[in-house]
């Protein structure tokens, strides 16, 4: 009878002394804060705070805002790693509430737009973190303007990322030729896919549900 | 080769096709014998693995049988003699009760007719008579001397004394008969007494008289079982039946019960050995809070053990009393903290329930949720309660897991006897069913070659009526 329940003992140990799997969620949230964007900014926080409520003990969330050169720790107006236990998670929650709201409260609207450079601080972010889920919200118009000089042709390591974009509005030149609209989204689409992520659209902030849905 | 080249060995298919019908039917027609013997020997051999199959499942089912009968007997024998034991003991302890206090009784029953018997001597005393001048009195009367002055005034005399001394002695008569009627009246509490002492004494011993035919119909049981009726092996097969569904009735509210207490505690349990800490797929905060209330039953069987109310462990109930009444308290204590730390799991469960919900509040600036209910210490003060009394409820969970599993295994005996049955039949039907498949099998091939076997049959039938021609002519 020993030698019977033996093995199974031991496959139960190997199985509990495994590598852990990290089941935790990452999440990096870029603030467009360009001219034709910031107007916007509070349906942005709208989202921060949604995105928070959903969030729980071990996940990790940060906030940048995309300027002119986003690949840059500066640009990160908040960031968190929630604590084991739920109640300073509360906490934690409550914090950077306030910070982001703090910070929409001044904020200077950005001459260009680089979002290329946000999403390769949001892969460096979330890779460093080692979270089981990795999700990179861009709250912006998705049209990207960089300064002269800026680099940005390079291809993005997204495999495991998903990228999601949010409230993309659309500018007065795509009112004029949709296609500007949709080309710049599918031109989106294909550079996050070839880089090896997964690609969505909310446009609707009332069903915010989807957000982090699987 | 394919069909058309079959039907392609003459000109005409038709024809082909015949040709190749009476070679098939010519062959089947030669192999008939080998065909039907082989057919034969598999039907047999299919029929009678089983047989054999079944004849020893069948065996199997009768040995089951018989082992499940001596297990519900010797189930029924112990929990017989456990409730006769138990009779003996109300007994014992009734008798113990009521029989030492019997030289007092008897004592008390004493005193009281040493007394009424006083009473009674002090009541029958005579009382005085009047003085005894009647004789004189008589004499006197006789003295013929009516016209006798002095005479007449001596009787005169005699007379008034007389009716003075009868007075008196009416006086003295009626002071003795109140004294008596006093004594009398005071042997009223002593029968009193004595007819209560007696009627304690009656109902003792008509509950003692009770017993003993409640031990009496007990024993006739007991013997039943121990001679394995078949009366008995019914009675404690149904009873065992019942007994299994209300006890699987009963856990099954105890597992809700379990599951209420498991939610109440999982979430604050959280902050005390974290939220993302798992082990295998399960996270660590739920494998401690379950182990918290898997720890309360098994303390909860540990003192139902420990208090003989339960005979799981036989090992603690042969402990000796000292040791036992020590693992009550110890038991008890454990569950008591247990209970408690329960009770502070359930009160922090609320307060990280309303710093979440003010939390989300904040976040979704709802302002309207965020203030607090009057009566939130209801459900705090609820949730408190419960978590302090359910481990205390969930120790009552014993008695139902040991009838469960006493007469669970009863109950797969039954089930393992049915089952046993019908592999049994099918067994049976399956090997008939070979057999005669065989036979009909035989049949069906002697229908391909029935034009053979119609000329065979009426070669040998016109042989048969030469033969017969022949024998009737040689005698």
């Amino acid at each position: 009878m020993k030698i019977r329940t033996l093995p199974i003992i031991l496959i139960f140990l190997l199985t509990a002394c495994g590598e852990p799997v990290a089941r935790n969620t990452g999440a990096y949230l870029l603030l467009d804060t360009s001219g034709t964007y910031s107007d916007e900014l509070d349906k942005a926080v709208h989202i921060i705070n949604y995105t928070l409520t959903r969030l729980g003990p071990a996940d990790s969330f940060a906030v940048a805002r995309i300027d002119t050169g986003s690949f840059s720790e500066k640009d990160i107006v908040a960031k968190v790693t929630f604590d084991d236990r739920p109640s300073t998670t509360n906490r934690q929650k409550r914090q950077f509430s306030e910070k982001i709201a703090a910070f929409t409260s001044n904020i200077k609207a950005a001459p260009y737009t680089d979002i290329t450079g946000g999403i390769l601080q949001a892969i460096e972010y979330l890779n460093e973190k080692e979270t089981g889920r990795k999700v990179i919200f861009i709250f912006s118009d998705m049209k990207e303007e960089l300064a002269e000089g800026y680099v940005r042709d390079i291809p993005l390591e997204l495999d495991g990322f998903e990228v999601v974009a949010l409230n993309v509005t659309k500018l007065r030149a795509d009112n004029i030729d949709p296609r500007l609209y949709l080309d710049r989204l599918e031109a989106w689409k294909t550079v996050v896919e070839a880089g090896g992520g997964t690609w969505r659209v909310i446009n609707d902030l009332d069903r915010l549900e989807k957000l982090l849905g699987r | 080769m394919s069909f058309d080249q079959f039907l392609s060995i003459t000109p005409s298919p038709v024809f082909s096709a015949i040709i190749w019908a009476v070679i098939i039917i010519a062959i089947l027609y030669l192999a008939r014998a080998t065909v039907h013997a082989a057919l034969r020997s598999a039907g047999g051999i299919l029929h009678n693995a089983m047989r054999i199959g079944s004849r020893s499942i069948q065996r199997a089912e009768t040995r089951l049988v018989e082992r499940n009968k001596e297990v519900l007997l010797a189930a029924g024998r112990e929990a017989k003699e456990r409730i006769i034991e138990r009779e003996f003991e109300r007994v014992g302890d009734s008798v113990d009760k009521d029989l030492s206090k019997y030289p007092a009784l008897r004592r008390r029953l004493n005193e009281a007719i040493a007394r009424i018997d006083e009473d009674h001597q002090n009541a029958i005393d005579v009382p005085p008579s009047p003085p005894g001048w009647t004789k004189a009195v008589e004499v006197v009367a006789k003295i013929d001397a009516p016209s006798d002055y002095m005479i007449g005034n001596i009787l005169a005399d005699i007379h008034k004394s007389l009716l003075k001394a009868h007075h008196q002695a009416i006086e003295e008569y009626r002071k003795a008969s109140a004294a008596r009627h006093k004594i009398l009246s005071g042997m009223m509490p002593q029968w009193i007494k004595i007819q209560q002492t007696l009627s304690a004494v009656t109902k003792n011993i008509d509950s003692l008289l009770k017993r003993s035919r409640e031990i009496d119909r007990h024993m006739k049981e007991y013997e039943d079982i121990v001679k394995g009726t078949d009366r008995a092996v019914q009675t404690l097969s149904s009873s065992s039946l019942v007994q299994f569904f209300v006890s699987a009735l009963v856990l099954v509210v105890a597992l809700g019960g379990a599951t209420v207490n498991f939610s109440l505690i999982a979430r604050p349990m959280a902050e005390m050995v974290g939220g993302t800490n798992f082990i295998g797929s399960f996270r660590t905060a739920d494998i401690a809070a379950l182990v918290i209330i898997l720890v309360e039953i098994t303390m909860g069987l540990f003192l139902m053990e420990s208090m003989r109310i339960t005979r799981l462990f036989p090992v603690i109930g042969a402990l000796p009393d000292k040791m036992r009444v020590r693992m009550i308290w110890v038991t008890f204590s454990i569950l008591f903290m247990l209970a408690s730390v329960e009770a502070g799991l359930a009160y922090m469960r609320e307060i990280l329930l309303q710093d979440e919900l003010a939390t989300s509040a904040i976040l979704r600036g709802d302002s309207t949720l965020m203030v607090a209910g009057d009566f939130q210490w209801i459900t705090t003060a609820a949730q408190m309660g419960m978590g302090f009394v359910l481990p205390f409820a969930l120790v009552f969970v014993a008695i139902p897991l040991e009838t469960f599993v006493h007469s669970m295994r009863t109950v797969i005996g039954v089930i393992g006897i049915g089952l046993l049955g019908i592999i049994a039949l099918s067994m049976r039907v399956l090997g008939n069913a070979f057999r005669y498949g065989a036979t009909f099998l035989q049949r069906l091939y002697d229908l391909l070659i029935i034009v053979p076997l119609w000329i065979e049959h009426m070669v040998a039938r016109k042989r048969n009526g030469s033969a017969g021609q022949f024998k009737e002519v040689s005698p």
